[in-house]
């Protein structure tokens, strides 16, 4: 399995949509070939238009702010004693994550075919208030599909998603989180899929979505390249990006622009979410070793029993709390373009604490996982080594959360 | 030999009606019972899809989920279900079965072993509901030589020329899904618009045989009457879920309803 240089890794897939050979694909009802072929011809041939990349790049500066900031984390780096620490605050985005690119370009997409209705999952909110946000503005009706166990602890988003006019519809099936929330958002639009678009809200799900998502959330590298330029003259000798992986949004974006350069110069680190340390669950199927199997329309490395049932996830954070992962992520690892590895609840909370204490940045637990380990491996890191981690989302969400977890003061000076 | 699947058609052409297909869960509500249940119903049943319950089911509605999490949540396992359908075989050999479910549990099972557990418990057919035209068409070419019928699903959303093209590819048996919906929704369309559609499909290739599912009921099948077969799922795992809630025995309930589902197609 290679990565090829020069060419986009979200066109690197083979005629049936597969990554490496084996990763990714359309594994859906009939019902859904139709739509999915619809959507292969739109944005294959929007992707290369230069009037519709005008367009998105005149919503992406206007609404949604760009660029973020790139910001050097310079007490925590005099903390830590290692490495230059900084951090491309993503958060900054309209809305506070990554996930609004993305639905920015399915609400494009959707007007362009015609569609009235968009319909989006959503594990942390994110991806839910980005759709229902970017569905207003753009004057189309917006369902969300949410697990009640994430309905519930991740209040702050739900409030925003209704405020935005969109129904959530909250899903009791399984284990109540975002994979059942995915399922049945494919399941609503198996049924509707003649009147209604749908947004995956990262880069899983049938290999469109997943080109779709990578497309959109790129946006983020595109930039670091040029702060990083205007910062350091040059791409750092020793630069080392570190992102949360859940379904892979927001860390395949952050890479994307790098991807040819020498691994050696630009090391890639996907952290994903190692639950708690006491329970056998976890939401870190690339560092514990799952297997291949078919979740959610792809082939991907999956949490799942011996005979192919999707096992239960657990994680302190509802948006890296997903079984699998993107097929894009399963071809990093597989070609070692990337490295996988994985923090737990706890280092996720310490890590808050620690990044909060220092610096005037307050990352939500999903980013708070990447910084655990950025923070571990700087302090063995040179001076000259610069570390980025994507802060891609704000923590205001998880109030409840941190308030119960490590008391009233760390939420305060929200 | 013939497929037992084709002369199940045979014989409700004879009778001058459309072969009734059932949908039960395996495992559903225990093994036991979904075995009494396949023992009640193959009386009235032509031929029997057994389902593999899957716990991310895409293209499922309410009820058939509900059984599938029960059975599942029962401790239902692959290799049970193959022990479901051989042990239904000992006591009804001739009755073509059908398992439905969804690519992982093949996958993870191994394409080739599974289809060896197929041919000795007595398997006659697949629906492998998220494994579409052209990614099926190597697993399909390993079940022809198994003499096991891939059924093909074709959609309202399916175009004519990707029509077309799949039943070329086809076995002598595909499953039309009546409307845009999961398992078990309302009919959204006329049982007229339905049967027209149908029509179409036959045209293509009118020696094979087209079955009709998603959404029907007591109420609508007799309207239907003019397909080759009709595939009712939902409406029995309904009748299981009522019959427990209710604690009643669903192995009566069922056999009760699939008697009443036969004689409207009379």
């Amino acid at each position: 399995m290679k990565l090829k240089k020069g060419i986009p890794v979200i066109d690197q897939g083979n005629k049936l949509g597969f990554w490496g050979g084996k990763f990714g694909g359309n594994f859906v009802p009939e019902t859904l070939k139709k739509p999915i072929e619809d959507l292969e011809i739109l944005f294959n041939k929007l992707k290369k238009d230069k009037k519709f990349i005008r367009e998105r790049d005149k919503y992406f500066k206007n609404w949604i702010g760009v660029p973020t900031r790139f910001i050097k984390l310079e007490n925590l780096t005099k903390h830590v004693g290692g490495a230059q620490i900084w951090s491309k605050v993503v958060s900054d985005a309209n809305g506070g994550a990554h996930k609004v690119y993305n639905a920015t370009v399915h609400c494009l997409l959707a007007k362009r075919s015609g569609k009235k209705v968009i319909i989006g999952d959503t594990g942390a909110g994110y991806a839910g208030k980005m759709l229902s946000m970017a569905a207003r503005k753009f004057g189309l009706k917006c369902k969300i599909f949410m697990g009640a166990k994430d309905i519930a602890r991740q209040q702050p988003n739900v409030k925003a998603i209704k405020k935005n006019g969109a129904e959530v519809v909250p899903v009791y099936s399984g284990s109540q989180t975002l994979v059942d929330a995915v399922s049945e958002c494919m399941r609503f639009w198996v049924a509707n899929c003649d009147t209604t678009a749908m947004c995956v809200g990262s880069t899983v799900g049938p290999a469109v979505f997943v080109r779709i998502c990578g497309w959109s959330t790129s946006q983020i590298s595109r930039e670091l390249k040029v702060q990083l330029i205007d910062e350091f003259g040059s791409i750092p000798k020793k630069l080392k990006l570190y992102n949360c992986v859940g379904g892979g949004s927001s860390s395949f974006g952050f890479w994307n622009e790098f991807m040819d350069y020498d691994k050696k110069q630009c090391e890639f680190i996907g952290v994903e979410a190692g639950g708690p340390t006491k329970s056998k669950k976890h939401a870190a199927p690339l560092t514990y070793g799952s297997k291949i199997g078919i979740l959610h329309g792809a082939a991907q490395y999956v949490n799942q029993n011996s005979d192919g049932q999707i096992e239960e996830t657990e994680s302190i954070s509802a948006g890296l709390d997903y079984p699998g992962i993107s097929p894009l992520h399963c071809f990093l690892k597989d070609t070692r373009r990337a490295r996988y590895t994985a923090a737990s609840d706890e280092q996720a909370l310490n890590a808050y604490k620690l990044v909060t204490k220092f610096e005037k940045l307050r990352p939500s637990l999903e980013p708070c996982h990447a910084f655990a380990v950025a923070i571990a491996e700087s302090k063995k890191l040179s001076k000259d080594t610069i570390v980025v981690v994507n802060s891609c989302g704000d923590a205001y969400k998880d109030r409840g959360i941190l308030e119960k977890r490590l008391g009233k003061k760390y939420v305060k000076s929200n | 030999m013939l497929n037992p699947i084709s002369v199940a058609f045979i014989k409700a052409k004879q009778e001058n009606r459309p072969a009734l297909l059932t949908y039960t869960v395996a495992g559903d509500s225990s093994k036991k019972q979904s075995l009494n249940i396949l023992k009640s119903i193959s009386k009235n049943a032509d031929i029997l899809e057994v389902g593999v319950p899957h716990n991310t089911p895409v293209a499922d509605g309410n009820q058939i989920q509900t059984s599938a999490y029960r059975a599942i949540k029962n401790g239902i396992k692959v290799n049970d279900i193959f022990k479901i359908v051989k042990d239904f075989k000992k006591f009804d050999k001739n009755k073509p079965v059908i398992l439905m479910g969804y690519y992982n549990m093949i996958f993870q099972y191994g394409e080739n072993k599974f289809l060896n557990k197929c041919n000795l418990s007595g398997v006659n057919g697949l629906i492998v509901v998220d494994l579409p035209w052209p990614e099926n068409k190597n697993f399909a070419k390993k079940c022809k030589k198994k003499s096991i019928y891939f059924i093909q699903l074709l959609s309202p959303t399916t175009t004519k020329i990707r029509l077309k093209k799949i039943i070329k590819d086809s076995h002598p048996m595909n499953y039309f899904i009546s409307m845009l919906s999961t398992t078990g929704g309302k009919l959204k369309i006329s049982p007229k618009e339905i049967i027209k559609n149908y029509i179409k499909i036959k045209k293509i290739d009118p020696k094979k045989k087209v079955v009709i599912g998603f959404g029907i009921t007591e109420k609508t099948i007799g309207k239907l009457k003019s397909a080759d077969g009709l595939v009712v799922g939902s409406a029995i795992c309904k009748e299981i879920s009522r019959s427990l809630n209710h604690r009643q025995n669903p192995v009566t309930n069922v056999s009760k309803l699939v008697k009443e589902l036969k004689s409207k197609i009379l």
